[in-house]
Order: C-alpha cells, then structure tokens, then sequence
C-alpha cells in the first residue's frame, strides 16, 4: 500500500509540475463549453435578406413589415431587378432575397392569388432550409389573419410542442456532447501519454525492474486523473447550469456516478491505447483520431444517428459516447432515473470491464 | 549468489545480437563486460535483469532463474540502465524517496549504504534531476540502484558521457561498494575502465572474445610492442600500414603501438624504413600491452 500512495504522489508531482499540460486540461472545458454554447449554434438570429418588389403596395409592405419585425431576420436591402439576385448573393451579403410578383394585391384581391418568391443561398443548406420554414410561417401567420372571418369546414390544425427543451436552446444539445467529449480526451489522452511517456524516458525499465505490480502501476497511473476528471465534469455541469441556465431535471448524485462510470470507461481505452503504442506521439495520434472523430461523428452528438447509414448506426453501437450521452441526455434533460437507463449503463460497465481485461492482459511484464 | 550465464543467444529479427554466451560471475566480484558500442552489453543486460527472454540458453541472477524466478531478481537486483532512466521532473531527492518506496524501504534505512555517494549531490537535493551534470546524474542513478541494499547491481555504461574526474570517482565507490559484499557487474566502452575490474569480458558483435583477469589477459597478448613516434603521426601510420613486414599498427595517444610480424625483429630495420618515406624524430621503445591491444589483436 505504501508502494501504491508513494506511486500516486509521484503521478501527482508529473502532473502538477507540467503547468502547459494542466493548463490545457483545466482551460480547455471552459473554452469548449463557451464556444458551443455561445459561437457554434443551429439558431438562426438576425439574418440579413433582400427585398424585390416589383409591386409595391399595401400588402407587400405590410408582409415586409411582418418579416422584419420578427428577431430571425432583418431586411437589408431593396433591389429593383432579378439580375440583382445573382449579384448580391455573390456578394454574400444575404443569406435570402424574397421576390413578390408585380401587382400582388390586385392578385390577391381579384384572383385570389398572389405568387412570393423565396430564393436562399442554399450553400450552406441547413440555414437556407431555416429560413425558407421561417419566412413560410409568417406568411401562413398572415394568410391565417386574411382569412379570419372566412370559415373553411374542413381543417388540420398541427398544435406543435417542443418538450425538455421548449425553446429550442442548441446548448442543450452542445453540453452533454462536450461533457463526453472533455472527460474522454481527459482521460484516455491523458493516460495513455502518461504511461507511454514512461516507456519512452526508460523509466519503464526500472520500474519493471522493481517488486512494483503492474496493477499498482496501472492504478497508480488512472486515479490521478479520474480525480482531475471528476473536477472537470463537476466546472461543465456548474458552466451549464449557471451560465446557459440549462437545468438539470434529474438527480445529482446519478449523473455523477454515471460520470464516473464512463470516465473509467475512457481511462481503461487510455490505458489499452497505451499498451499498444510505443511513443507518446503514438499515443496522442491514436487517441485523437482513434476516439475523437468517432465522439464526434458517431455517437450522436452532432448527427442524429438515425439518419446514418445501416453500417455507421451499427459502428455508432460500439463507441462508448453514443451511451453515455443517451445517458446523461436522459438524465439531465428528461429527468429520467435508473429504471430508463439501465440498458445504457450495463452497456457502459461490460465495455469497461472488456477494456481493463484486455489492457491487463496485454501489459507487457518485460521490455518485448 | 553472483551470476551465471550458459548458452544465452538472443536475434532481433535478422539481427543476431548474443551468440551462444557463458560466464560466471562470482559472488562479490567486480566483473567488466568490455566492447565497443552494438557488442551486445545491453541486450546481455537486458537478459540479466529479465526485462527480454533469451532465445536459447539459461540464466541465474543470485540463484534466482531469470525466466522462472524473474519476480525475485527484480527485488533483489540494483539496475541502473545506459539511458538516464529517473524522472527528470522530481527533484535529488523526490526521485530517491520514490525509489525507496517502491522496493518497500526508506532513505533512512539505507543511507550507509549510498552516504558516500550521497553526500556528493546532497547540496543539490531540491533541484529537479533534469537540470542535473552528467556526473552529477550518474551518482543520482547509483544511489536510486542502491537505495534497496540489492545483492547484485547491473550497471549499464555507467560512465559514458561523464568527465574523466568523474570517472575516476564513480570507480572508487564501485570499489567500496564491492567490499560491502556487493556483486557487481558493469559495462563499459573504455578500455582503461576495464583494469578496475576483478576480471573481465572482453566482448565483440555478441561473442565472448576471452574471460580472464586484466592482468592475465594482458599476459596472453602474444607479441612485443612498440611505441613508435615521428614528426608526422598521420605519414606514419601510412607508411607503417604499407611496411610489409607489419603486423598490426594501432594509434595509442601520442604514439603509434607497432608490432611485427619477425621473431628477430630488429627496431633499426623500421627506422631506415621510415626514414626512406621521409620521416624525421622517429623513436621506438619497447612498451607493455594494454588491454585495448588485446582487444584489438583479438577483434581482428
């Protein structure tokens, strides 16, 4: 045992004498969860549209009026010809131009029917599919207006109700993603360079050459950063809570343990990162492009998984982010408890436990 | 209780570093393992220390089999490999303790044992290893090999990279720690090291040249030296390569060691000779082999 504490506090000393390393480790959660949750967002605020008018009266401008007093969009400009189109959208300037045909009230008014252009810059095609639904639903807004005093006998009216996240906040959506993202990095970086940076020093080779036990050497290696790990996620859930007011619907104390629960998931990855790579570089190379890309891609956190491919949705099962942010979604979002993520969580445990098997088994006792 | 080696081989890949190797290391001896670098020494320690498993042959280290019993050596082996191999980032005496504690002892306990040593980098006990001398991180090294009070130490190269002041007093303390009853074994480049040790083993491209004390070896070295000297040391290799009745021609310091290939080898016969490619302050003495000559009479 005294082997084992003078070992930890030999990890401890590594750890807290790289200040660049410690630095990285606690800034970089902040610098996340700010960014995604200020900067990188699917909302769209504010956006920049053209006007042409080939009839300018009473209802177009009053459709106008509608349109820019509404927070998505701000009118930024009138042109007079559909050459223009092209031009400033080359500019990229606007993000849309709406076209109403000429003489639109006489239409309306004569024929019951006027005809609007909606144009979007669709190379970026999720905003442009925003905004083609968003400028529809003021005009069904003000056509419903017209209307009111017409009664029509047969009608569908959709009542729609966004539930755990009513107004549609991305940083719902971005924290738990960062949470997996920060403690997998935290952890199954960070270890997996810690052991191998021991190999590549030649300090292995004494200590292999020592009564220490390759379990002591392990655990020795992880708890340290299970304890950082612990702190990050706790600096994530504070962020949210009290910078994005995002709320957490279920209990504390199980989104803490389902915390540590994948940060010894990822720390066990780290440590059979470690076992097969023979340099530090190796090892941050293989637990970059290794796990971060499929955090990323696979597990839900940006891309729904079930718009993915059959083989993706099938690779996506083997990561163990996609579980645990089903779980910590469950949890934080939908206020679930146990009895709902059960299945996850048991998912989580026999990947760990496969993991630690695998990396004992393949710790190497002698140099070869 | 020392060390015995029987028929160990070893490849990496199509290398072949250890060729069919055996001694003996007695309890208590001071014994060299002497080569060039890429001889094999490290891969022989390796073996000893059971960090690589031979290929062919068996190994003891103080009884202890080095495949079998591997989890006894490592307790009671000191290993201190050619690499600088301590944490770099903890201080003199942060590494020490870290040593100590995991062979399950304390600096306190030890502390005869490496006060010699000690003493010599204790000023510097609060500076991080890193920041270190050569020499400096060397007696670091022992120390941490030492802490344990180990029944065999393993030193890899020890005094390679170290000044020559430094040398000489590592040297010493090998000494005194061989009469506190530790078997030592040490590898070494230098071929002026080797007349330290209690017997040696003169090792080439993974092959045991020959085993004897340094005296004895030097003994065996079959023909008489020379020390040549001219007024131009490069002229006179060449023209010593070229005589035809050379036998080796070797540049030893300020001389050229000489020997020929007659039994009546007469010195004035070679200073004609030299003077006819122009030579001029020629001097030849007769001079004792060293056992760099006996290394390289038998590499050759």
């Amino acid at each position: 045992m005294k082997r084992f504490i003078g070992f930890i506090k030999k990890e401890f000393y590594h750890i807290f004498r790289d200040r660049r390393s410690l630095f990285i480790l606690f800034g970089m959660p902040i610098a996340q969860i700010m960014l995604f949750g200020f900067a990188i967002t699917n909302e769209i605020n504010n956006v920049d549209i053209a006007v042409l008018d080939h009839s300018k009266d009473a209802t177009t401008k009053e459709i106008i009026n509608k349109i820019s007093a509404s927070k998505y969009f701000s009118i930024n400009q009138f042109i007079d010809k559909e050459s223009d189109i092209e031009t400033i959208f080359k500019k990229g300037k606007v993000k849309a131009v709406l076209n109403f045909e000429k003489d639109f009230s006489k239409n309306l008014i004569k024929d019951h029917n006027a005809k609007i252009q909606i144009v979007t810059d669709a190379t970026d095609p999720n905003t442009a599919n925003t905004i083609s639904n968003y400028v529809n639903a003021i005009l069904i807004q003000y056509q419903k207006e017209l209307n009111k005093n017409i009664t029509i006998s047969y009608q569908i009216v959709p009542r729609t109700r966004m539930v755990y996240n009513p107004e549609l906040k991305s940083v719902y959506m971005f924290v738990p993603g960062v949470m997996t993202i920060i403690l997998m990095l935290v952890s199954a970086m960070m270890t997996s360079i810690s052991i191998t940076r021991e190999k590549e020093l030649g300090t292995m080779e004494i200590l292999l050459v020592s009564p220490i036990k390759p379990i002591q050497v392990i655990v020795g290696k992880v708890f340290p950063y299970i304890f950082l790990s612990i702190i990050n996620a706790i600096v994530i859930v504070l962020l949210s809570i009290f910078i994005f007011k995002m709320p957490v619907q279920g209990s504390l104390f199980l989104l803490g343990m389902e915390s540590v629960l994948f940060i010894i998931t990822a720390l066990a990855l780290g440590i059979l990162i470690s076992t097969i790579s023979a340099t530090q570089q190796t090892a941050m190379m293989i637990s970059l492009i290794g796990l971060m890309l499929p955090v990323i891609l696979l597990s839900g956190f940006i891309f729904p998984i079930s718009s993915m491919p059959l083989p993706l949705q099938m690779i996506s099962n083997i990561i163990p982010a996609k579980w645990f942010i089903i779980i910590i979604k469950g949890i934080m979002l939908k206020g679930v408890g146990m009895q709902f993520i059960w299945k996850e969580t048991l998912i989580l445990l026999g990947m760990t436990i496969f993991f630690i098997g695998l990396s004992v088994k393949k710790y190497k006792i002698r140099l070869e | 209780m020392g060390i015995s080696v029987s028929h160990i081989s070893k490849s990496y890949k199509a290398v072949k570093a250890l060729k069919d190797i055996s001694f003996e290391v007695k309890a208590g001896e001071l014994f060299g393992l002497i080569g060039p670098d890429g001889a094999g020494k490290t891969t022989l320690f390796r073996i000893l220390t059971t960090l690589l498993i031979a290929n062919e042959g068996t190994a003891t280290v103080a009884n202890f089999d080095v495949i079998s019993d591997y989890k006894n050596i490592r307790k009671s082996v000191g290993y201190m490999p050619g690499k600088f191999s301590l944490y770099q980032d903890l201080t003199v005496e942060e590494n020490l303790d870290f040593f100590a504690t995991i062979f399950g002892t304390t600096i306190e306990e030890n502390y005869d044992l490496i006060k010699d040593i000690y003493v010599q980098i204790a000023p510097f006990k609060d500076r991080r290893a890193g920041k270190l001398s050569g020499g400096m991180k060397q007696k670091l090294a022992l120390c941490c090999a030492l802490i344990h009070k180990p029944k065999v130490l393993f030193l890899d190269e020890p005094t390679t990279g170290v000044d020559p002041v430094s040398r000489k007093e590592f040297w010493d303390m090998l000494k005194r720690l061989q009469q506190k009853g530790i078997t030592i074994l040490v590898s070494t480049p230098y071929m002026d090291e080797a007349a330290l040790c209690d017997r040696i083993a003169l090792i080439q491209d993974g092959k045991i040249l020959e085993i004897d004390t340094p005296q004895a070896i030097v003994k065996h070295y079959p023909k008489q030296i020379y020390n040549v000297r001219a007024n131009n040391t490069y002229q006179l290799i060449k023209a010593l390569n070229t005589y035809k009745h050379n036998h080796s021609t070797y540049p030893f310091g300020e001389f050229v060691h000489y020997t020929d290939s007659r039994l009546n080898f007469n010195p004035d016969d070679l200073v004609r000779y030299l003077e006819s490619k122009k030579l001029s302050n020629i001097e030849i003495e007769k001079t004792n082999p060293t056992i760099e000559d006996t290394f390289m009479e038998l590499a050759k």
